[in-house]
């Protein structure tokens, strides 16, 4: 898979209020991008509306070559909320249920439970129930039930918000690991977490990028005066 | 009370557990088939309910219509509906110059399972739809970016749900069980026929077989309890 998402002019109002206004956004395969900036800025907006789960008012999303609606979308992305929700059940029921309502066989979802789990190691928890495994383990979980679908986007909203340290470096392990095969898009506003994790970083400031660079350049020469505040932690809002 | 009466009730009721041990051990045909027809009644009142009232709870629950919350409303003011107004309004309607009297239907026990079935789905349906909507709605959105349909979303809320639905059935033919008005007024208490234990209790009472009704009471709680805690084991038992 050699392939880029783009979106072009999201625009996206709730009840009269602009969430975002002709975001750009172009993310590469093997590569983490992620998508900073304060709490209310419209990143998780724009994930969602890159999952297909809301529709934007304005703009297109365009994967490959080809222009993706609401519906196309969603078999193109997943995503790995911030809270992770795990379904009753075990964690193989967990991993294996996006594959099993995509007609999956059998076989085909055993071996792909097992390699995914394997990847973000929790092997042998299969037969345990998800809703009894502590955060840190239920956002592996999380992670790798999108795995398992290997789709070409994996969109990840605040992975490490609720993790402890030591959980979180595991969960940047694989966020790593994922980036080898497919386009990442990490919402944060952990900005060390960016700058360990990320080839690219933009800003999303009120709805808006206002910066969009490589990681490196980003933190040694931010163009936008928010983006010097927001790295130096002196952004107000 | 003086203590002459609280002997008398205390008497009565001793009776009424021997006579209800008796009835049951001895085989009693017409303590058996009123029993029978009781449950028959209940059960298939309340699953032929369950038939619409589940999809009808799916859809307040998990869909946006105009007027849905005058619906729930409705459904929610309904619960309470006096059984003796619901048994003459569907008497009316069966009653041989009613609008349905050509199906001949009145004091049939059919026409005692129309009536549990209406009574029974506002309990269905508001308890079901209340069930629904505790599921964290995050699920839904989970199971969307999995690649599930409109109907495999569902099906997941269902699934988590599961237990408040069958809560909400149990307690529907509970209601069902152990009403008086509608089976009495549609079904009109014919022995051997649409007698069942609700108006055999109440006609036993009229009588002056106090025993006999303690009897039957004990029947039908000990079947209603019996359920409650069958569903509370199995509910807690590990899956």
């Amino acid at each position: 898979m050699n392939s880029h998402l783009e979106a072009q002019g999201l625009t996206k109002t709730y009840d009269g209020l602009l969430a975002l206004e002709q975001v750009n956004v172009r993310a590469s395969t093997r590569q983490v991008t992620s998508i900073v900036g304060v709490n209310g800025a419209g990143k998780t907006t724009l994930l969602r509306i890159l999952a297909g789960l809301d529709t934007p008012n304005e703009g297109k999303i365009v994967i490959g070559a080809k222009m993706l609606g609401l519906e196309e979308l969603r078999t193109y992305c997943t995503m790995v909320f911030q809270k992770s929700v795990m379904f009753g059940g075990t964690v193989y029921d967990n991993v294996a249920y996006g594959l099993r309502i995509n007609g999956c066989s059998k076989q085909n979802i055993q071996d792909r439970v097992t390699m995914v789990l394997a990847m973000v190691n929790l092997n042998g928890f299969e037969k345990r129930k998800a809703r009894k495994l502590s955060s840190g383990e239920q956002q592996r979980v999380a992670i790798a039930r999108a795995l398992a679908l290997e789709r070409e986007v994996l969109l990840i909203d605040e992975p490490t918000s609720n993790l402890d340290p030591a959980n979180a470096i595991i969960v940047e392990q694989i966020i790593r690991k994922s980036a080898e095969s497919r386009i990442v898009l990490l919402s944060t506003h952990n900005l060390p977490q960016a700058r360990r994790l990320s080839h690219r970083i933009i800003h999303l400031h009120s709805g808006r990028v206002v910066e969009d660079q490589d990681t490196a350049s980003f933190f040694a020469n931010p163009h936008d005066e928010r983006t010097r505040l927001f790295i130096s932690g002196e952004l107000q809002f | 009370m003086d203590h002459r009466e609280e002997d008398g009730v205390l008497d009565l009721i001793s009776e009424g557990v021997i006579r209800a041990i008796q009835l049951i051990l001895s085989g009693d045909p017409e303590v058996y088939g009123i029993t029978a027809l009781s449950l028959f009644v209940s059960i298939s009142g309340t699953l032929l309910s369950s038939v619409w009232s589940v999809p009808i709870s799916a859809a307040l629950a998990l869909r946006n219509f105009p007027g849905k919350r005058a619906v729930k409303g409705l459904f929610n003011a309904l619960i309470g509906i006096p059984t003796v107004a619901l048994g003459l309004c569907l008497y009316l309607l069966l009653s041989r110059s009613g609008p349905l009297g050509l199906l001949q239907l009145l004091y049939t026990p059919y026409a005692i399972i129309i009536g549990q079935c209406v009574l029974v789905t506002p309990i269905i349906v508001s308890f079901t739809t209340s069930a629904l909507e505790s599921v964290d709605p995050d699920l839904r959105t989970l199971a969307r970016t999995l690649g599930a349909s409109s109907r495999q979303t569902d099906a997941v809320v269902l699934r988590e749900a599961h237990w408040g639905v069958i809560l909400a059935v149990i307690a529907a033919f509970n209601r069902a069980f152990a009403e008086l008005g509608v089976a009495m007024m549609l079904g009109g208490n014919i022995r051997n026929f649409t007698r069942i234990l609700t108006t055999a209790i109440a006609l036993q009472t009229a009588m002056g077989e106090i025993a006999l009704s303690i009897a039957l009471s004990i029947i039908l709680l000990a079947i209603v309890i019996s359920l409650s805690i069958i569903i509370n084991l199995a509910r807690k038992s590990p899956r």
